[in-house]
């Protein structure tokens, strides 16, 4: 043989599949709701999204070449998925130096450090979103509905849904008087209630996640159990006294449950390997979620919960398994 | 119908079986052939004969090494040149028979004629005999002892006969060219393993993307009236044709880890090991002759073939009738692109197992750089043993032997679907393959050190 | 407000002696006796729990050097003699010196030397290679260049060079640990007795093939010709199976075979001056002449005795 020709152990083909592929299509999920969001909050949301993916894929490529001194890992797409995840998670009408930091935080402190893609212990946009939460709650929870392209129809004003009816339960109202005063109705849930990009439309969030199912890149089982402990939960609580604990509808569709569920919880390298592992993994986070809105200071308890459950994580991969092939 | 399945895992690759519709020819005989003593799964075969003695097509020339062996017998007539190392495909020595071809004489006890004898033999013990004699081993793949496997341990009884016609692995088309030309001498081999397993039933499984062969199969079964034989659609899904798998999708039962088919009733053989199993119980032909595929991706129509070819020609020769090495191969494999084997001697004589000669380009082959895992799962998901390869690649590295064990690493059947899946390109299968094979080793180590103390403790009761 | 103060250093202080407290209950109950000397032992080992001694670290070394009733099977290859003699000194007991090692690459197939046949594409692991086939070239006993050495050694002492495409041995690294020679799937490393001043020599490969097969897969072969061992008057030298062996033991260091070996397959290291190949052969050829003068000599005074 005068070519040489190439020997390798089998398998000899590949599947078509590759990180990079993977990213793109968690991407393509996400534009639905970013789609909903520009048009909702106009050039200022775009900015934030702008920024965050740009200081994202920035950081992650001068870490990566300067610091760690290796094949950067800007090809594969997750700093871009790191960076529009984070921007979902903020009001547009955020300072953008706020946004910077908070990339900051997701990239150089969350990622790198742990030695980066599919090392982390933390979601990087979790982590970023709940230091900026933390260090400027004003900014994060606070809002000035900025113009959009769209008139939103029940556009509220002031401060995030969560927050105003943490307010008005704290003043001693009930959540009737809160749906009444601030005039909202069941049905505008929807589409059209939320604070940040990422928590304005379910519909387009649903879409995005059925296309991430269609195309097997996630499994359901995370997202359903999450939903599904917040759902009861609430309606046990409800049913008890619906005057002090929000209901089903409202619990699932607020806030960011299901963009935490649907998006964040998901990550693969922050989430349990195995089916089951992910169930309990999600029943966790659903159960702190719901301790948080009904008991916490805080009017929302999605990142906190992910990210307590992303401690639990090596753990749960440890106890359990898949089912082996004629192994009982 | 309902299509069966195995349980857990699998892949779905494009079966790209572009040599589907090229019948069967037969090679011409080469100046030279050189038989593998190292043909089958077992100890290696001894040589019968010596240098320059002439021999017929058919005769034996080896006989087999330990139980766990097979006779080989010369595929050609000529005289003994040579029983001398020679390097296999892999480029490793094995002992070859070199025999130079002088004319096409075979032994008159083989009945070459084409007419199907379609009546079993009684005897169990003689028609056992006769597929040992006959040197048949298991053509799947694998190439273990027919005669072995068809005789049972006592106490171990066949509920089913499981004949396997998936040929799940993408490219290969001999089996179904075997089941769309020779279905009924197939299905009487099939009648005659049936037969030696004591009359259990038999299934003939055989993938969805064939229903000609299905046609075919189950028009010969129907023709032919044996009992207990019928033929059951599988669902297209690698590794549909592993041996566990394709009793999990026949039978709905799981080998024990460790365990033998025969364990939960079931006896698998491939297609042509039947084809083999009939012709040398019904016509005295011993395994001298099978059927490879020539193919590949990208590679022009008039390079594809399924050739019957005699054990012990050259690839290289063959390659060579059919046509020459395509510009575009990249990648020389015998077998399948899942867990056939990469060439790196072209020279090197073709054995029972031989099933194709496969081409593949550079870009369908190429591996990528491996990147950093992202834990999605994947490989989990696709592995049919229910296994977590992630997990044991990073046992692997961290040489942890007793993780490895408790993780199952010894369950691997290598067939690739974890390295396939993969969207970081890790090369999971090549360090686990590596891992299986240390804990095999700890775990034979283990067993013969049980048996030593076992048999001491019996030496010393019975001094006592 | 001082009550609080109060109340916590109080509670903190009581909370402090009961959990001291259930400590020093948990150390007493659960204490191990240990030999005080496997500490001893442990402290003047070198530390590097390379596992080069066949044991799983330096305290598992300690520990059966404690129990053993004798030192004969046990050797530190890190810390050589003078570790031994601490540990020998500690325990009581003498140990003999030994002669130092450093691992040896015997392979000599340099890329120029051994062309690549065919192009390998799987994990960068000799061991993997090595389970797939005999090898990129036409040489199956050579060096597949993945370096599991390298990856094996703790200390440093092996590294790739990327010109050869074999491993180097740094010496001053290298402590004889034998974890190369063990990750090696070719065994084509050996432990060999660093020699006088570190000079030594050895046949640098491995090649079991006849002459004329090893010659045209490598340039730099042993083809078994047998000129060495020929040459060789300290009888130091073997030929079995078309490979030539240097005994250490015997090997005078005389660089004969060096000289006459046709293709550089034998190797001689550290020498204070480069080898004049002509002067050697020379001295040889005049030995044989006088050898040849004196049996010619001996021959006829052997004739006219007779006669």
């Amino acid at each position: 043989m005068d070519k040489k020709y190439i020997v390798s152990p089998s398998p000899h083909i590949h599947a078509d599949v590759s990180t990079t592929k993977i990213m793109r299509d968690v991407i393509i999920a996400l534009c639905p709701a970013i789609l909903v969001s520009i048009l909702a909050y106009g050039w200022a949301e775009l900015l934030v999204l702008l920024v965050s993916v740009a200081s994202c894929v920035l950081l992650e490529w001068a870490v990566t070449r300067w610091m760690l001194k290796r094949p950067s890992t800007v090809g594969d797409l997750s700093a871009v998925v790191t960076g529009l995840l984070l921007a979902m998670n903020l009001p547009s009408s955020i300072p953008l130096w706020i946004v910077f930091v908070g990339a900051v935080v997701s990239i150089c402190v969350a990622k790198l450090p742990f030695g980066g893609i599919g090392q982390n212990v933390f979601n990087p946009a979790i982590t970023g979103r709940v230091f900026l939460l933390v260090s400027f709650p004003a900014q994060m929870t606070d809002w000035t509905p900025t113009a959009g392209f769209l008139s939103v129809p029940d556009a509220v004003s002031g401060a995030t849904p969560l927050g105003v009816l943490k307010e008005t339960l704290k003043s001693g109202g009930t959540i009737s008087q809160f749906m009444e005063t601030n005039g909202y109705t069941w049905s505008s849930f929807f589409f059209d209630l939320g604070a940040s990009a990422g928590e304005l439309s379910a519909g387009a969030l649903l879409l995005g996640f059925i296309y991430l199912l269609v195309r097997r890149v996630v499994k359901p089982w995370i997202p359903l159990s999450i939903l599904g402990t917040m759902a009861i939960i609430a309606a046990i609580f409800s049913g008890i006294n619906p005057d002090a604990y929000t209901g089903v509808a409202f619990n699932l569709l607020t806030g960011g449950a299901l963009l935490g569920a649907l998006f964040m919880a998901t990550d693969y390298v922050t989430s349990p390997m195995s089916n089951l592992g992910g169930i309990i993994y999600g029943i966790g986070i659903g159960v702190i979620v719901m301790m948080i809105r009904y008991f916490g200071s805080y009017p929302e308890g999605m990142s906190f919960a992910i990210l307590l459950m992303n401690c639990a994580v090596p753990l749960l991969n440890m106890w359990f398994h898949q089912k082996k092939y004629g192994r009982a | 119908m309902g299509k069966l399945t195995f349980s857990m895992g699998g892949v779905h690759p494009h079966d790209s079986k572009y040599a589907r519709e090229c019948a069967i020819e037969e090679l011409p005989l080469p100046q030279t052939v050189y038989v593998s003593m190292a043909q089958h799964l077992g100890a290696p075969a001894k040589p019968l004969v010596a240098v320059g003695d002439s021999v017929k097509v058919g005769q034996v020339i080896a006989e087999p090494g330990g139980f766990i062996s097979a006779f080989v017998h010369s595929p050609v007539s000529g005289t003994v040149k040579a029983i001398a190392p020679r390097k296999d495909l892999a480029g490793n020595f094995v002992t070859h028979v070199e025999i130079a071809v002088e004319g096409d004489e075979w032994d008159p006890a083989i009945d070459r004629s084409k007419d199907l004898v379609t009546a079993i033999p009684d005897d169990k013990a003689a028609i056992l005999d006769k597929i040992k004699a006959a040197g048949v081993v298991g053509l799947g793949g694998a190439t273990f002892p027919a005669h072995v496997k068809l005789n049972p341990a006592p106490g171990k009884v066949a509920e089913c006969l499981i004949l396997n016609g998936a040929e799940c692995e993408p490219f290969l088309t001999s089996d179904y060219r075997i089941m769309i030309e020779r279905p009924k001498e197939i299905v009487i081999g099939a009648a005659i393993m049936q037969k030696v397993l004591g009359g259990c039933r038999c299934v003939i499984g055989i993938e969805e993307n064939k229903p000609e062969a299905i046609a075919a199969m189950g028009a010969a079964v129907r023709e032919l009236g044996y009992p207990g034989i019928e033929v059951k659609v599988l669902k297209k899904r690698y590794p549909q044709g592993g041996e566990k798998q394709l009793i999990d999708a026949v039978m709905r039962r799981q080998v024990k880890s460790g365990g033998l088919p025969i364990d939960v009733g079931a006896v698998v053989q491939n297609v042509a090991t039947s084809l083999a199993v009939y012709e040398a119980v019904q016509k005295n032909k011993p395994l001298i002759t099978n059927v490879l595929t020539i193919t590949g991706d990208q590679i022009p129509g008039n390079l594809q073939h399924n050739y019957l070819f005699r054990i012990g020609m050259p690839l290289s020769w063959i390659v060579e009738q059919a046509g020459g090495i395509p510009e575009t191969a990249a990648k020389l494999i015998s077998g399948g692109p899942m867990m056939g084997k990469a060439i790196s001697n072209l020279d090197a004589a073709t054995v029972k197992g031989s099933s194709s000669v496969l081409y593949l380009s550079e870009g369908m082959t190429r591996r990528k750089p491996a990147t950093s895992c992202i834990r999605c799962g994947k490989c989990a998901d696709a592995c049919p043993m229910g296994l977590e390869p992630f997990l044991l690649n990073r046992l692997y590295k961290a040489a942890d032997l007793e993780g490895l064990e408790a993780n199952a690493a010894q369950d691997c059947i290598e067939c690739g679907c974890c390295l396939y899946s993969c969207p970081a390109y890790i090369p999971l299968l090549d360090n686990i393959r590596q891992a299986k094979g240390q804990v095999m080793g700890v775990i034979r180590a283990r067993a013969a050190a049980a048996k030593a103390a076992a048999e001491a403790a019996k030496a010393a009761a019975t001094n006592k | 407000m001082t009550q609080t103060f109060i109340w916590t250093v109080a509670i903190l202080t009581v909370l402090g002696l009961l959990l001291a407290l259930i400590l020093f209950w948990v150390a007493r109950k659960f204490k191990v006796e240990e030999d005080p000397r496997i500490d001893e032992v442990e402290k003047v080992m070198p530390g590097a729990n390379c596992g080069g001694c066949g044991f799983a670290g330096c305290r598992a070394f300690a520990d059966a050097a404690v129990k053993a009733t004798n030192l004969d099977n046990q050797y530190c290859p890190v810390g050589g003699d003078e570790v031994m003699q601490k540990v020998a000194s500690i325990l009581g007991f003498t140990v003999a010196a030994k002669a130092p090692q450093v691992a040896v690459v015997r392979c000599n197939g340099t890329c120029s030397a051994r062309p690549r046949i065919n192009e390998y594409d799987g994990v960068q692991s000799c061991r993997v290679k090595a389970a797939l086939y005999s090898g990129d070239t036409g040489c199956a006993f050579g060096c597949l260049g993945c370096g599991d050495c390298v990856a094996a050694c703790q200390f440093g002492a092996l590294t790739m060079d990327p010109e050869t495409g074999l491993p180097v041995v740094d010496e001053s690294k290298c402590t004889a640990c034998g974890a190369c020679t063990k990750a090696c799937p070719k065994h084509i490393i050996e432990l060999r007795p660093k020699g006088p001043r570190g000079m030594r020599m050895y046949v640098s490969c491995l090649n079991k093939d006849k002459g004329p097969v090893a010659k045209k897969a490598c340039a730099s072969a042993c083809i078994g010709c047998g000129l060495c061992a020929k040459t060789c008057t300290h009888d130091a030298i073997t030929v079995v199976d078309n490979v030539a062996y240097i005994d250490a033991a015997k090997c005078k260091l005389c660089r004969e075979c060096e000289a006459v070996c046709p293709t550089g397959a034998i190797h001689g290291v550290n020498f204070p001056k480069e080898l004049d190949k002509e002067a050697v052969k020379k001295r040889i050829a005049d030995r044989k002449a006088k050898a040849a003068e004196a049996a010619k000599a001996a021959e006829e005074k052997k004739e006219v005795a007779n006669g």
